[in-house]
């Protein structure tokens, strides 16, 4: 008990004092998996509005193999990823492999389903006389689409906020492809494993204090999202 | 110059279900066309495939202006506008439902301004233009359709069942936003009612729905 209140301690210290090395994984954390929620929601929101508003073949199978992959474990795409940018592997001639660029890759892929079937959700759910109303107003199909996204914004939002929370707080997709090397990827996740195994429990205590505020954060932010996306439907 | 319509020979079915049978009509003339007829016998249909928002499955409709036949293209569709019962407000202030039509039409600034200002004096909604447009009452609602449907300056105004959903005191103010609009001679105005007492109010010309079919009365 007096250990762990001990950790505590220096690990409140280290907030306090602002650590270099904790700010400094800190904000790679920030990079990589911002960058890599950027890229998913880029190719995200494209297929949620082609799945929304187009009918195709195969359709309801994207959408299937969409809500299947929310629960993709991170150590299985880790694994897909190293795969692929491993010397032998078909992208290795890029020499990605344990740099940011390769934690960025995994995460995305861990993201992009989740933002896109979250965000497909939303634009379906959109009244379909929303869609009506803009037509009857001159729309053309383009204007009558991002009309129907824009009522979906809250909903994509949302949509968004979970796939940064689905990545800020994994770690063996990261650990896999990043190899966690100090200084140049090693972000939250991955040092708290690390120091933990180590037994230097004050820095990994910091790291899980912060990772718990983001989370916080971000939860907030998504409660905030959908309480004014209801505001409007009172 | 004038718009004119004319339906000829108009037939649509819904899961075998033949709604329209041969109607034909032709609104070639100012002021406000009434079509009645009991729930669920097609008016509301007409009204779409008039309006161009569905397509008929027989039959055809003519846009005519100084005798040329219009093709049923986004600039046509632009000079007509239907507001549906269930008008579909956009979560956002009724100011910005409102310039909707103006913002599509690439129309902003002082002018989009302007116009939204003056409609929505027009139907009394002015001081509910900061208001989100989903917190309106059904009343209110429905008045905001019609501002967002004025605001484009419609040549024809197509109104399915303005009055459905809303109290006698909402059901007058309409009416009298109606009767303004013939005053005007803006637009010409076709709507449908099932209330054969609203429909004897307000129309210049009464058309009656039965079997499908469409008769002048």
């Amino acid at each position: 008990m007096h250990s762990i209140l001990e950790s505590f301690s220096r690990a409140l210290y280290l907030i306090l004092n602002l650590n270099k090395e904790l700010i400094g994984i800190i904000f790679l954390s920030i990079r990589v998996s911002g960058t890599a929620l950027v890229v998913a929601t880029l190719f995200a929101l494209p297929l949620s509005a082609l799945l929304g508003f187009k009918k195709f073949p195969l359709r309801g199978a994207i959408i299937n193999v969409l809500n299947t992959f929310m629960g993709l474990p991170p150590v299985v795409v880790g694994l897909f990823v190293y795969l692929l940018l491993s010397r032998s592997g078909p992208l290795g001639f890029m020499a990605l492999l344990y740099t940011p660029a390769a934690m960025i890759a995994a995460q995305s892929i861990l993201a992009f389903p989740i933002v896109a079937s979250l965000s497909h959700s939303a634009i379906v759910s959109v009244d379909p006389i929303i869609r009506q109303a803009s037509m009857t107003l001159g729309a053309t199909p383009v204007q009558t689409s991002l009309t129907v996204i824009n009522e979906a914004r809250y909903g994509i939002m949302s949509a968004v906020i979970a796939g940064f929370g689905r990545v800020i707080a994994e770690v063996g997709a990261i650990l896999i492809v990043g190899g966690n090397i100090a200084g140049f990827t090693r972000v939250m996740t991955t040092t708290i494993a690390l120091e933990t195994d180590k037994g230097n429990f004050e820095l990994a205590l910091a790291l899980g204090i912060i990772l718990l505020l983001i989370s916080l954060l971000v939860n907030s932010l998504l409660y905030l999202v959908q309480k004014r996306g209801l505001a409007g439907n009172r | 110059m004038k718009l004119d319509l004319l339906a000829s020979h108009i037939v649509k079915s819904y899961n075998g279900n033949q709604v329209l049978k041969d109607c034909s009509f032709s609104f070639d003339r100012p002021g406000i066309y009434v079509l009645t007829g009991s729930n669920g016998c097609g008016k509301s249909t007409f009204l779409r495939i008039c309006s161009l928002l569905e397509e008929p499955d027989k039959g055809e409709i003519f846009y005519i202006e100084g005798g040329a036949v219009l093709p049923c293209e986004i600039a046509l569709k632009r000079r007509m506008t239907l507001v549906l019962p269930k008008v579909g407000l956009f979560n956002t202030t009724v100011f910005k439902n409102v310039a909707y039509g103006l913002s599509i039409r690439g129309i902003k600034g002082r002018e989009a301004v302007e116009r939204v200002g003056k409609v929505l004096d027009f139907v009394g909604l002015d001081h509910k233009k900061d208001q989100n447009a989903l917190t309106l009452s059904s009343g209110e609602t429905q008045r905001a359709g019609l501002a967002r449907a004025l605001v484009i300056e419609p040549d024809i105004l197509f109104l399915d069942e303005p009055t459905a959903s809303v109290d006698e005191k909402s059901t007058g103010a309409i009416e009298n936003i109606i009767q303004r609009l013939k005053q005007d001679g803006s637009c010409t105005v076709v709507m449908t009612t099932h209330d054969q007492q609203q429909a004897a109010r307000l129309a210049d010309f009464l058309m009656v729905m039965r079997d499908g079919k469409i008769s002048a009365c």
